[in-house]
């Protein structure tokens, strides 16, 4: 059992230890679980990329002990896209945030997803600007507090698995840092999916968001996880009325939320078919 | 001894990347670069090599930049409003050290400005574009052979050095078409990706300056299990907060290429001899310039050329000399004044340097130059504008 000999620590570079993540984060359950998935995977170190953007999450790369790209803020999707064109046999882990995922780097976000190049992008959401010290991210509920909404939220956030599933993404997931064992899953099946796989993991941030928004500690945020996240065969089974009620309490659907049904070409076996019709065509 | 080719400027570009053994490009389209994108489309899947049209100037910045680090030499092409996007991730490259050449081809701003008309308004942007103490390489071609040469020459730099290296063109080269002999593959010197020199079981440092103080980064996926982030980091790639750590990476950021400078930068004159007035001038508008100084020697007067095709580092040996021969020196440029500065800078007051600058949409016509040629000799000799 990996969990009880702890085999995954091998995959940390122990000298950059502790993280600077604050007490009570959940970065660091979302890094493990991307390193169980990894070894459940049986992909190595040499053979495997982790790239991040900029943010509290991305910070997780400076830890992980394989070639590691902290990239800049936003950008990760199109670096890891250019290194996996470069060396298609290398096992490339997006590492990113709300902030860097959802809003300056969307525009990457939706086409990494239509591209469907062989990436496994893990967002770590917190719902809020961490690093900077707390403003209000894409994910930042209606009414939310945070440093740039006193008042409470007004912008609307958005489901970040309903843009992926829309805009192409192969294979669709979400899991919280109070499901450990299912968030490891959903990231291993992630990996195994070939093309763009997209893992929402929800990640509690006590320091920037608990504490202007009445849960100071991380203990009554993963409970809040707990008691909202529903098992995605569950929620299929609710009726019309019951959803909609669910949906108004702030409950959310878990686990594989898309998988194309048809396995579709990724990105990089569709360019070895261009690389085949021009080199089939006479100069 | 190949056969001569109808060729463009982009294109020659495209090929001279070909040659260099560029294997990866991605790029965004935008007048008047766009022709370079769609011959590395066509040419790179022939090779075996890869072509990606990104969502934007950001990601195809973004994605060259991965694929270097993958082990690529890559390119990428662009003009103005799209090369003001890429700053920030040029400015990543220098500081994660990542080799890479963007081709900037030149068209009006600010802004939208005027896509298809020329204009040579970026030179000081290249140079300083991107936040922070940097230093940066420039190269700026005034013919199709040359483009194809100089575009190789790019690619090489930026391995050498493992940096950003700007191919600034300009509208006027970049759509120019000429016939053009290239030189055949044995005669093209490449150089190689920087491999490491040591394991990590001998105490590889990723970031740890070779003699010529550019490190040997290893690729990614050769299990080195490197780390690169755009923070200040020290020899390890690790980020570190410490002043002298900072102050010592800025300074061999500028030094590796500072220190290399009397090789890197190119230039040649032409008429200078016994010239006692000079005009300086790059790309496109430097062949109107020789035009312009041809014509006012076959008039008896005593003017040379002097053209740059390094803009950066910029020549400030070379115009120092320059301005110690000459009575004045008149700098070409086909914008409101920018090469200008930074002669009367290197000339250090020792003759005078005037403008011949044209931001209109139109390239210089010959008799243009030769009037301001005429204007500056005038008032040199009457000892008014020194």
């Amino acid at each position: 059992m990996a969990e009880l000999t702890r085999s995954y620590e091998k995959y940390f570079r122990q000298n950059r230890l502790p993280h600077l993540w604050c007490p009570g984060c959940g970065n660091g359950i979302a890094m493990k679980a991307i390193v169980q998935a990894i070894e459940k995977q049986g992909w190595t170190q040499d053979n495997t990329v982790i790239v991040s953007g900029i943010g509290c999450s991305s910070r997780a790369s400076g830890y992980m002990d394989f070639d590691t790209l902290h990239t800049a803020h936003g950008r990760a999707i199109p670096f890891a896209t250019g290194i996996k064109l470069a060396r298609p046999e290398l096992n490339v882990v997006v590492i990113t945030g709300d902030g860097d995922c959802c809003a300056i780097g969307g525009n990457h976000f939706i086409h990494g997803c239509r591209r469907n190049v062989d990436l496994t992008v893990v967002l770590f959401n917190n719902a809020i600007y961490g690093m900077t010290g707390g403003q209000a991210s894409p994910m930042t509920p209606l009414g939310g507090k945070a440093t740039t909404t006193p008042y409470g939220s007004v912008d609307r956030p958005f489901d970040p698995c309903h843009l992926a599933k829309a805009a192409g993404a192969t294979f669709v997931a979400r899991s919280t840092a109070f499901h450990v064992q299912h968030m490891t899953d959903m990231i291993a099946q992630g990996m195994a999916s070939r093309g763009f796989s997209f893992i929402e993991t929800q990640v509690q941030c006590p320091t920037s968001y608990g504490r202007r928004n009445k849960m100071p500690s991380p203990a009554e945020m993963l409970k809040w996880l707990q008691q909202h996240a529903v098992l995605k065969p569950a929620w299929d089974r609710l009726d019309r009325e019951k959803k909609k009620a669910y949906i108004l309490d702030h409950k959310f659907p878990i686990g594989v939320l898309h998988q194309a049904k048809r396995p579709e070409l990724d990105y990089d076996a569709a360019y070895d078919q261009v690389i085949e019709r021009a080199q089939g065509v006479k100069a | 001894m190949r056969e001569a080719r109808l060729m463009q400027g982009n294109e020659a570009c495209a090929e001279g990347a070909i040659a260099a053994g560029v294997d990866f490009f991605a790029g965004y389209p935008i007048t008047p670069s766009t022709e370079i994108a769609e011959m590395m489309a066509k040419l790179l899947p022939k090779q075996g090599g890869k072509f990606v049209q990104m969502e934007d100037e950001i990601a195809a910045m973004g994605a060259i930049l991965g694929a270097s680090l993958a082990g690529s030499k890559v390119m990428d092409a662009t003009s103005g409003p799209g090369f003001s996007l890429k700053q920030e991730l040029i400015g990543y490259a220098v500081c994660a050290e990542i080799p890479c050449v963007l081709v900037d081809v030149q068209r009006v701003g600010p802004s939208t400005g005027q896509p298809t008309a020329p204009s040579q308004g970026d030179l000081m942007q290249v140079r300083w574009g991107t936040h922070g103490d940097h230093p940066m390489i420039a190269l700026s071609p005034w013919s199709v052979r040359e483009t194809y040469d100089a575009t190789i020459m790019a690619v090489n730099y930026a391995e050498r050095f493992r940096t950003p290296v700007i191919l600034l063109m300009d509208e006027m080269v970049g759509h120019l078409r000429e016939n053009v002999t290239l030189p055949e593959p044995g005669e093209i010197e490449i150089y190689p990706r920087r491999k490491p020199k040591k394991t990590r079981a001998e105490g590889y440092e990723p970031f740890e300056p070779d003699t010529d103080l550019v490190p040997n980064v290893a690729d990614f996926g050769e299990g080195y299990h490197i780390h690169v982030t755009g923070l200040i980091h020290d020899d390890t790639g690790f980020p570190v907060g410490s002043a002298q750590v900072t102050e010592s990476s800025i300074r061999r950021l500028h030094e590796k290429i500072m220190r290399a400078s009397d090789e890197i930068v190119h230039t040649e004159s032409y008429f200078m001899e016994d010239a006692e007035y000079a005009v300086v001038s790059f790309g496109g508008t430097a062949r109107t310039a020789y035009e312009a100084v041809k014509n006012m020697r076959e008039q008896g007067l005593s003017v040379g050329l002097l053209r740059l095709l390094t803009v950066w580092p910029f020549a400030d040996k070379v115009i120092a000399e320059l301005a110690e021969k000459v009575k004045g020196i008149l700098v070409a440029e086909l914008n409101y004044g920018q090469m200008v500065h930074e002669v009367r800078r290197a000339a250090g007051g020792k003759c005078a340097v005037e403008l011949c600058g044209k931001y209109n949409m139109k390239s210089f016509e010959p008799v243009e130059i030769e009037a301001e040629i005429e204007k500056m000799v005038g008032d040199v000799e009457k000892g008014g504008r020194a």
